[in-house]
């Protein structure tokens, strides 16, 4: 069996209990003290630190949403002197749907220690390769998984995302051994391999670390198949830490949640009750380790379900299944966050009035695409082709920089875009996952 | 003396311009000229015809996009040389065309181009002045 921490990873509930109610008493008091945000809440709803004596009190604490990171935009939630918060990582996103977090010295080793955990049990070690094709930068998925692969003492290859022919010849030269990034990306790899002549006998990969999207059990299957891998699911979002939420091991039975750092609530995202286990709801974490951005009863959006029975790999973690769906628009495309209200202020921001608009999602050679169908309004409209086209690259770089995609742009004629009684139906989602 | 043309922005999709010859149809209005503008995605059909605020009206109640713009008609002779004359005043006066089509008439050996350009009025001044026939409006919808 690999575990990178074996006391943590298969503790005994009972003594994961203490742990998890010693962590949460202090980060509590931590929030309350340190961030007015926070103070506020707990006021009104009126608890004091004092009144959280176990874990089990977690259920009477405030949700916190995406909504408070907003609000609170940039650092407003930071628990953290900003002389201790070594790193910022932030989403894309219009300066309304932006999100910043914050990492302490110690908060970045708590994220390389959940990583390591994470390739460890997926079965990479100090003479593993790791190629990390998440991107760098201020998405959390590439420095995160970097991070994690340095700590476990891997080989870590930094490439980044893109630039296929490059990460295919490092991976024959390099002897590549693990890989990590999004599961289409995986398929498009395996795809150029073909276009090559590479074959996977002809490469070391052994196996995958996948996430930042949504991927279903038939992709699994594909991906293992036309690489000759074995492909890990992984779990994460910024605001809890990065990837490293929650990861397989072998067994490949539900993803294994770092329970001495994040405390998972399943909850039903209408009234916010806590389900009793094994019930399908909107999955909630509460770290307990974090110092730069603690999060208390995060609310995720991500409908899943928990597991606490003892895994056959000897982990006694609780196991999150498979994410499968949300409670909100949002969608994750080619990895990055997009709601549909952004390409709204996006139109807003060219013409007086927003049109009407379609946000439609395929997947071409395992890629996701995104176009987005804008009907024309007499004020957009031109009787010529330049001034039309120059609508279409002007939405089209907007978009680009607002949402961090790329989209092709289609003017349409209008009313042709179908309209539904009550919410607006913005996207077509056709990919088949 | 400027002839009002119409506008409309077309999918590309079949039938469209189908569409909106049979709207007019139905309505009575007789299309002189037309050309279109396309690209992979859309098209701009650009019409004259013989009503055309009746036509923009009617094409906007029936969900088309359309919008209406001053072009200029001109008549140059019907043989070698005849449009680039036209063309080469503009050209000395710095007048700039953003698109032009020719278009079929009835009378004499006259041939007939609509020109489009960012100033009008100005370039009617400056061709009638040197003797191109600028034909008026009326005329051009009775065509």
């Amino acid at each position: 069996m690999s575990y990178w921490n074996e006391k943590y990873e298969c503790m005994s509930r009972d003594e994961m209990r203490k742990v998890q109610t010693e962590r949460l008493i202090k980060t509590v008091n931590r929030v309350y003290d340190n961030v007015p945000h926070y103070r506020k809440k707990m006021d009104e709803k009126g608890i004091l630190p004092g009144d959280i004596k176990s874990v089990d009190d977690l259920k009477h604490l405030p949700f916190t949403y995406k909504q408070d990171l907003r609000d609170t935009y940039p650092f407003g939630l930071f628990a953290a002197p900003m002389n201790e918060i070594v790193r910022v990582h932030a989403s894309s996103g219009t300066t309304g749907k932006k999100t910043v977090v914050g990492y302490t010295k110690n908060d970045i080793e708590v994220w390389a220690e959940v990583m390591a955990r994470t390739f460890a049990g997926a079965g990479a070690g100090k003479d593993s390769f790791l190629q990390v094709s998440y991107g760098y930068g201020l998405f959390t998925g590439g420095l995160g998984a970097h991070y994690g692969g340095e700590y476990l003492g891997a080989t870590v290859i930094p490439t980044s995302s893109g630039n296929t022919k490059l990460q295919l010849s490092l991976m024959q030269d390099f002897g590549t051994t693990h890989i990590a990034c999004t599961p289409s990306y995986a398929l498009y790899l395996a795809e150029e391999m073909q276009e090559l002549g590479i074959k996977p006998e002809e490469l070391k990969l052994k196996a995958g670390i996948f996430g930042a999207e949504p991927w279903s059990e038939s992709m699994r299957k594909e991906i293992e198949q036309r690489l000759n891998i074995k492909a890990f699911d992984i779990y994460g979002l910024s605001e809890v830490i990065g990837p490293g939420v929650a990861c397989e091991c072998e067994y490949q039975c539900g993803m294994h949640i770092p329970e001495d750092h994040f405390i998972p609530e399943i909850i039903d995202p209408e009234t916010g009750e806590v389900l009793p286990e094994e019930a399908q709801g909107e999955i909630v974490f509460t770290t307990i380790t974090k110092e730069g951005l603690p999060l208390i009863r995060y609310r995720t959006r991500d409908l899943s379900s928990l597991n606490y029975a003892p895994c056959k790999c000897g982990r006694t973690e609780a196991r999150m299944n498979k994410v499968t769906g949300r409670t909100d628009d949002m969608l994750i495309i080619r990895g990055v966050n997009v709601f549909p209200s952004q390409v709204e202020s996006v139109l807003l921001s060219i013409g007086e009035t927003a049109p009407h608009y379609m946000l439609i999602v395929d997947r071409k050679d395992n890629l996701d695409t995104l176009e987005i169908q804008v009907e024309i309004t007499p004020q957009l409209f031109s009787d010529e082709v330049k001034k039309l086209e120059d609508i279409e690259r002007k939405i089209r770089k907007e978009i680009e920089s607002t949402l961090g995609i790329s989209a092709k742009i289609k003017l349409v004629e209008p009313k042709s875009i179908q309209r539904s009684e009550g919410k607006a139906k913005r996207v077509i989602d056709k990919r088949v996952l | 003396m400027l002839v009002k043309q119409i506008s409309v922005f077309l999918e590309n999709k079949s039938g469209r311009l189908a569409d909106v010859t049979r709207t007019l149809a139905d309505n009575h209005i007789n299309i002189c000229a037309l050309s279109i503008a396309d690209t992979t995605d859309f098209g701009i059909l650009r019409l004259i015809v013989n009503k055309p605020e009746e036509a923009e009206r009617i094409l906007s109640d029936d969900q088309f996009t359309v919008s209406c713009t001053s072009v200029i008609a001109i008549g140059v002779e019907d043989k070698p040389g005849g449009l680039a004359k036209a063309l080469d005043i503009l050209n000395e006066n710095n007048i700039s065309i953003e698109y032009m089509y020719a278009f079929v008439g009835k009378t004499g050996n006259e041939a007939f181009v609509i020109l489009r350009v960012e100033n009008p009025d100005e370039a009617v001044k400056t061709l009638s002045s040197c003797d191109i026939s600028i034909i008026p409006s009326q005329q051009v919808y009775c065509m």
